[in-house]
């Protein structure tokens, strides 16, 4: 399971802004995150989280600003094959079992670091392979979203609130698959209500309620 | 792909020029089209009123009696036009989709949104006018003829266009998505058009359609260009005067916006 | 995965989702066969009547079976998120967005092939058209889904998209509704059809080639 990256990667933004309804949620926005950092997103709800984040996933046009991975333009790089994304909603399909949810996904992507038995173990739904995800819990399909970030090769994780509909053997569960992420050099950028406990990572922070 | 196409164009581009293409960018910013807009607006209205009295003189007037249909077909200065207006406008509605698309002016998106209206409307009186003609020569309100028909499903095209941009609350998405409906819009019509003539040559029968090509006498001819020229003018009077106010709505928080408030209060 | 693994891998994925959603399957084709039985009860059961306008009943109801299916194109994968899975692939859009459009053809446009011809000879359709029906529906069905994948697109994250997406989407029909219909009509007659296929033949191809980007297009602006 060799994951040390052999160059360094990065993802930049450059005086990002956003407008919606009319309202400036945040203008001049900068930061760069590379291997082996985590930037944690923060503000109250409506500041605009959301919204970086999918700007940063590339499902809303930014209204003023440019976005970098590994200093060249996102559109002429290999960005989207090195990045995974886990928002509010799960991307599963509730018909299908876990199993074929992430064959799916795999397709979609290239192979990672992990096969989809030993992803499934490590979230802990192993034998699980064959239930339809509709018979799942809250909990359990949150997890079955993470497992996609283990089996398909990328970078850079971009979490949406990845902790809410989670028990607390599932909040441990998580910070150990981000830390695990980080140490092998990944990156992740995330928001969160709940308080980070990530030792030893480099975290950075924005609150995007100060960027107007 | 999209490299492609723009590589291309550029090539063609660079033949321009270097006036015109400065003058081009110009416009794309929002307070110089503006500006040149009220700067041109007085000339084009009088220029416009000249050209819609000569043409309604030489057509109502100066134009002699038709042999067939007397003085009913003299509708043809008003029909005519219109239908022809409602292609062109729909044609510059693509391309301004196009480079709202491609080089993503924000002002393309605003030409486009702002001619949808005015389309429609000759689209309307085309299909009225082609009705009002229809009833003196064939004694129906409405005649499925190959032109009536097209226009008609024109009118749907620019009806959707309009209705999606209305239905969509982010007006930066709803100027994608019209400027995409566009340009499919643009590349059926000539599939529609051809399949609505051939569907109707094969209904109609013997019957000539006299609105299709009449054959024109010169006389007859030189007011319906006129009007045509009078129409594409009252088209960009109209146009630039609903995309100053789109312009004002969509750069409301600019300094530029807020002086011009300022200044027209006191 | 490659390309091609990928674009196969999404057509599997919609077949095995139709089929456990099997009750919504019969929906079209349960409407495509109300609204031909309204033509009569409409218009009268006098069967020189019927025949002669059966190619167009057949056609008219069969655009607006397709049209009132194509919300299932999409629909599932926006409210779950799986459609913006789709856009973070490294794979093109576009060709994830066809192999959609073949499953959701596969699955409402090839019941149509089977009920249509039947229905058709209910309306008294001449035996020597039945051929060019088929080849019709063939040709036109999967045009009337490419067509439609793009309205729906531009309408999938709208309240009430259905009523727009009928103004969007059924003047761009109207050719195919012309030369469909007067080729089962003409074929009717026992008068050769060459010309209305070939070029339906033409629009295929053309749909093929041109429909699944601006769709592609249209999700991306949607997905927002």
């Amino acid at each position: 399971m060799d994951s040390a990256l052999s160059h360094s990667q990065s993802f930049e933004v450059k005086n990002l802004s956003c407008i919606r309804d009319d309202r400036i949620l945040f203008e001049g926005l900068n930061f760069k995150i590379s291997n082996h950092q985590v930037l944690l997103l923060e503000g109250k709800n409506g500041c605009g989280k959301t919204s970086l984040l999918r700007i940063i996933c590339g499902f809303r046009e930014q209204d003023a600003g440019e976005m970098f991975w590994c200093d060249t333009s996102i559109n002429e790089s290999e960005y989207y094959s090195d990045m995974a994304y886990v928002g509010h909603l799960d991307g599963v399909k509730k018909e299908l079992t876990v199993l074929e949810n992430l064959k799916m996904s795999l397709a979609l992507g290239q192979s990672g670091n992990y096969s989809i038995e030993q992803a499934l173990d490590k979230v802990l739904l192993a034998g699980y392979d064959d239930s339809l995800v509709q018979s799942l819990s809250a909990g359990q399909k949150r997890r079955l979203s993470l497992a996609r970030l283990l089996i398909t090769k990328n970078s850079l994780w971009v979490l949406d609130e990845p902790f809410t509909s989670i028990d607390k053997e599932g909040i441990k569960l998580i910070e150990s698959l981000m830390h695990e992420h980080i140490t092998d050099g990944g990156m992740i950028i995330l928001t969160s209500h709940h308080d980070l406990v990530l030792h030893e990572a480099d975290v950075q922070k924005i609150n995007l309620s100060l960027c107007h | 792909m999209s490299t492609v196409i723009l590589q291309t164009i550029s090539l063609y581009m660079s033949i321009i020029p270097a006036p015109i293409v400065r003058f081009y960018h110009n416009t794309a910013s929002p307070p110089y089209f503006y500006n040149l807009s009220n700067k041109l607006l007085p000339w084009l209205t009088v220029i416009f009123l000249l050209l819609l009295g000569y043409g309604l003189y030489g057509g109502l007037y100066l134009a002699p009696t038709d042999y067939q249909q007397g003085d009913s077909y003299r509708i043809i200065y008003v029909h005519v036009p219109a239908a022809w207006m409602s292609l062109f406008i729909y044609v510059i509605m693509a391309i301004a989709g196009a480079i709202a698309l491609i080089w993503r002016m924000k002002i393309a998106n605003v030409v486009l949104i702002s001619s949808a209206p005015i389309g429609a409307s000759f689209t309307f009186i085309a299909l009225v006018t082609g009705s009002l003609w229809g009833k003196p020569m064939w004694g129906t309100w409405w005649v499925w003829d190959a032109r009536l028909t097209s226009e008609l499903i024109l009118l749907f095209l620019y009806l959707g266009i309009i209705s999606l941009y209305g239905a969509i609350e982010d007006k930066r998405t709803a100027s994608k998505a019209v400027a995409i409906l566009a340009l499919v819009g643009v590349v059926n019509i000539p599939i529609i058009h051809y399949s609505v003539q051939w569907w109707n040559t094969l209904h109609q029968g013997p019957t000539v359609t006299k609105m299709d090509k009449p054959s024109i006498h010169l006389d007859m001819l030189v007011p319906l260009l006129v009007m045509a020229t009078a129409f594409k003018l009252y088209y960009a009077i109209a146009m630039l005067q609903v995309a100053k106010i789109e312009i004002l709505k969509r750069e409301k928080n600019t300094q530029w916006v807020k002086q011009l408030v300022e200044t027209a209060d006191e | 995965m490659s390309l091609i693994a990928a674009f196969f891998a999404v057509i599997r994925r919609d077949l095995t989702l139709a089929f456990r959603r099997r009750a919504e399957i019969a929906n079209p084709i349960f409407f495509f066969i109300l609204v031909v039985t309204l033509f009569p009860l409409g218009v009268g059961a006098n069967p020189k009547l019927l025949q002669a306008i059966a190619p167009g009943i057949i056609w008219v109801s069969a655009l607006l079976a397709v049209m009132l299916s194509l919300d299932s194109l999409f629909r599932s994968d926006f409210d779950d998120g799986s459609l913006e899975q789709m856009l973070l692939s490294s794979h093109p859009l576009t060709v994830l967005v066809f192999a959609k459009i073949i499953a959701h053809w596969l699955v409402t446009g090839l019941p149509l092939l089977i009920v249509a011809p039947l229905l058709a000879v209910f309306l008294g359709l001449p035996e020597q058209a039945l051929g060019t029906l088929l080849i019709t529906l063939v040709l036109a069905t999967p045009v009337l889904s490419l067509i439609g994948s793009i309205g729906v697109s531009l309408t999938i994250g709208l309240r009430g998209g259905g009523m727009i997406l009928s103004l969007l989407v059924l003047p761009l029909y109207v050719p195919v509704l012309i030369f469909a219909s007067n080729a089962v009509e003409m074929a009717g007659n026992g008068l050769a059809v060459d010309a209305q296929i070939n070029i339906l033949i033409a629009i295929f191809f053309t749909s093929v080639v041109l429909a699944p980007l601006p769709a592609a297009a249209a999700i991306k602006m949607s997905v927002d």
